[in-house]
């Protein structure tokens, strides 16, 4: 199974990302977002972190999530190299996302490809299909 | 599919239908219409229809493309009682605008230096991922930045006297409230004050290639074609995004999203708390990303000096204008004859006030604002004049750039950064550029013709055409 792919979309960036779970999916919908700076593959696992993110519903989720990893990139020039853990538990009023990812700082190591300003809603989809979860998103450039 | 009416050749109308508040306006000719008919911009100017306390149109402009709920090119005013304000119809990047700097130099001496100055600019200026500021600034500076705008630039060093007298707002939102500005943002704002970002972001050194309306130019400092300038354009960086990002959150959980047509058109009402709080975090963005122009500004004029080996001063290196292409204004505007006010949402529309307004600085009332129209990286920009049949028409709005209207992921596909960089480079334009992808990402080829956008400004009346220019060297993010 394909992590992500991308689609045209006329001033941004679209992909879906899959998983066999959604947490897979979410793990992957990072590392699509990434791949439009610089590819997570290629990125050293040298830092480790960890976060707790809670939300209303599936797709403010999944906004939060990207964001909060935008947040890290803009203050701490922190790049993805990939999500080693990620859990996602839904209660009746919310649900919470618990994850363990690891990366770089950016350096002059790196051929940065593109740049995200922002994760939007716009064309946002989370679906499951024949035991396959879907997530598009469109992020700002 | 949108039902439209053509009213003249440049002006097309969407009946007011559904849940629509007011009727919906699109200044384009037809092969402008054509671009937009081909993607969801008039849906989208359709949807910003429906929202509470719009007054009289939903406006599109002649650039205007598909954004996320509202589209980009789009102008909306509300009422301050009744109606609402939305981040969406902002942006994510709050206060995106363009800096002019005039120059007393010409053409010639440009070339004559050519790859000093490039290479001067390009040290001084940060530009592309992960290349934040020069200088780092703790949290109280960047609070002050904030609250006071370019007042801040001038104390610390980074202006002149002079340059808040020819921004938008002076270059400061007094409506700014920074603690309504979040810890995220504070994070995402502090390490990139004073650079360029990427995407369509750039800073061109520029060459008045004609004059349309010598009189108006002269009392911008534009003289002659052949003359030397410097176009910036950038925003809020992380900051503004974040700030968009919060807001946006923060009215979801508080309203949800139920009947809304696009979730990006969620909105509070403007005179709610939630609203005003969103108000005074995006001036306080809007505050940020005129200091982060300043800045830039700032060291293109001491490359300049340096390699000239003179004065900033002594080269003409005044400010022409700067403006803002995202951003929402309260305004006081005539509607049915009567004097209201409203909170004009601009989102990648221009500001085009016209003579004698008091917003416009004093050296320009007599003429109107200036209106700096960028074009996509290594096309031509224009600079035209606010009029009164903007007041009139479009709530003082023109048009903002030339508007995409190829894909990103199509262009890497056509084009090559390096064949893009050749291509500049036959026409006698420089190019220093981040990345590879990006400078194919941007290639003239994705946008709209933007000649054809500010003709059809002028066709409208919203915008008077000043002076064209034509880039030397370009910087890309």
């Amino acid at each position: 199974m394909k992590q992500y792919e991308f689609f045209p979309h006329t001033a941004d960036a679209k992909f879906t990302a899959y998983g066999r779970t959604i947490d897979e999916a979410f793990a992957n919908a990072a590392c699509a977002m990434f791949s439009v700076m610089v590819e997570p593959k290629t990125v050293k696992p040298k830092i480790k972190k960890m976060i707790k993110i809670e939300a209303e519903d599936r797709k403010s989720l999944l906004y939060d999530w990207l964001e909060h990893l935008l947040v890290l990139l803009d203050s701490e020039n922190f790049i993805l190299a990939s999500v080693g853990r990620i859990r996602i538990v839904e209660t009746d009023s919310a649900l919470l996302l618990d994850a363990e990812f690891s990366g770089d700082t950016i350096s002059d190591d790196y051929e940065p490809q593109g740049f995200v300003k922002a994760v939007t809603y716009n064309d946002m989809d989370i679906k499951e299909k024949d035991g396959v979860w879907c997530l598009t998103v469109v992020v700002d450039r | 599919m949108v039902d439209i009416k053509k009213i003249d050749d440049v002006t097309w109308e969407i009946a007011k239908s559904g849940k629509m508040n007011v009727p919906a306006r699109i200044y384009a000719s037809d092969k402008l219409m054509e671009n937009m008919k081909m993607d969801k911009t008039l849906g989208q100017v359709s949807n910003v229809a429906c929202l509470p306390g719009i007054v009289k149109y939903s406006y599109a402009m002649p650039d205007a493309h598909q954004g996320y709920g509202f589209s980009i090119g789009g102008v909306a005013a509300f009422s301050v009682e009744d109606g609402v304000i939305s981040p969406g119809g902002v942006g994510y990047d709050i206060n995106c605008g363009v800096r002019l700097i005039r120059t007393n130099l010409v053409r010639d001496d440009f070339d004559k230096k050519k790859v000093d100055i490039l290479n001067e600019v390009v040290k001084n200026v940060p530009a592309g991922l992960g290349k934040g500021a020069k200088l780092r600034f703790s949290r109280d500076e960047l609070s002050e930045i904030m609250s006071k705008g370019i007042r801040w630039s001038i104390d610390n060093g980074f202006g002149w006297k002079g340059d808040s007298d020819r921004i938008e707002e002076d270059g400061c939102m007094k409506s700014a409230d920074i603690s309504n500005v979040s810890d995220n943002a504070f994070k995402r704002g502090m390490p990139q004050i004073g650079s360029l970002g990427s995407g369509n972001h750039f800073l061109e050194i520029q060459a008045v290639d004609e004059i349309f309306d010598a009189d108006t130019a002269k009392v911008f400092g534009l003289t002659e074609p052949g003359q030397v300038v410097i176009m910036v354009h950038s925003g809020s960086r992380g900051l503004g995004h974040q700030v968009a990002s919060d807001y946006l959150r923060l009215m979801e959980k508080k309203y949800g999203i139920a009947g809304l047509p696009d979730r990006e058109l969620i909105n509070a009402p403007f005179s709610s708390d939630m609203g005003q709080q969103y108000y005074s975090a995006m001036s306080a963005a809007a505050n940020y990303a005129w200091v982060n122009r300043q800045m830039m500004a700032h060291w293109v004029r001491e490359s300049f000096a340096k390699v000239f080996d003179s004065d900033a001063k002594d080269l003409g290196m005044e400010t022409v204008y700067d403006v803002a292409h995202n951003i929402a204004k309260r305004e006081t505007h005539t509607v049915d004859g009567r004097k209201m006010d409203v909170v004009v949402h601009r989102k990648g529309a221009t500001r085009s006030f016209a003579p004698g307004r008091v917003e416009v600085p004093e050296i320009y009332r007599a003429v109107g604002q200036p209106v700096l129209i960028p074009g996509s990286m290594g096309t031509s920009s224009y600079v035209l004049a606010g009029t009164e049949k903007a007041m009139e028409i479009s709530f003082g709005s023109t048009a903002h750039g030339a508007g995409r209207v190829m894909s990103r992921f199509a262009a890497v596909k056509k084009f090559r950064g390096e064949a893009v960089k050749k291509e500049l480079e036959a026409k006698g334009i420089s190019v220093r550029a981040a990345s590879w992808k990006g400078l194919s990402e941007e290639a003239p080829g994705v946008y709209k013709d933007v000649d054809e956008v500010v003709r059809v400004s002028d066709a409208v009346g919203i915008g008077k055409l000043v002076a064209k220019v034509r880039p030397m060297g370009v910087l890309k993010g």
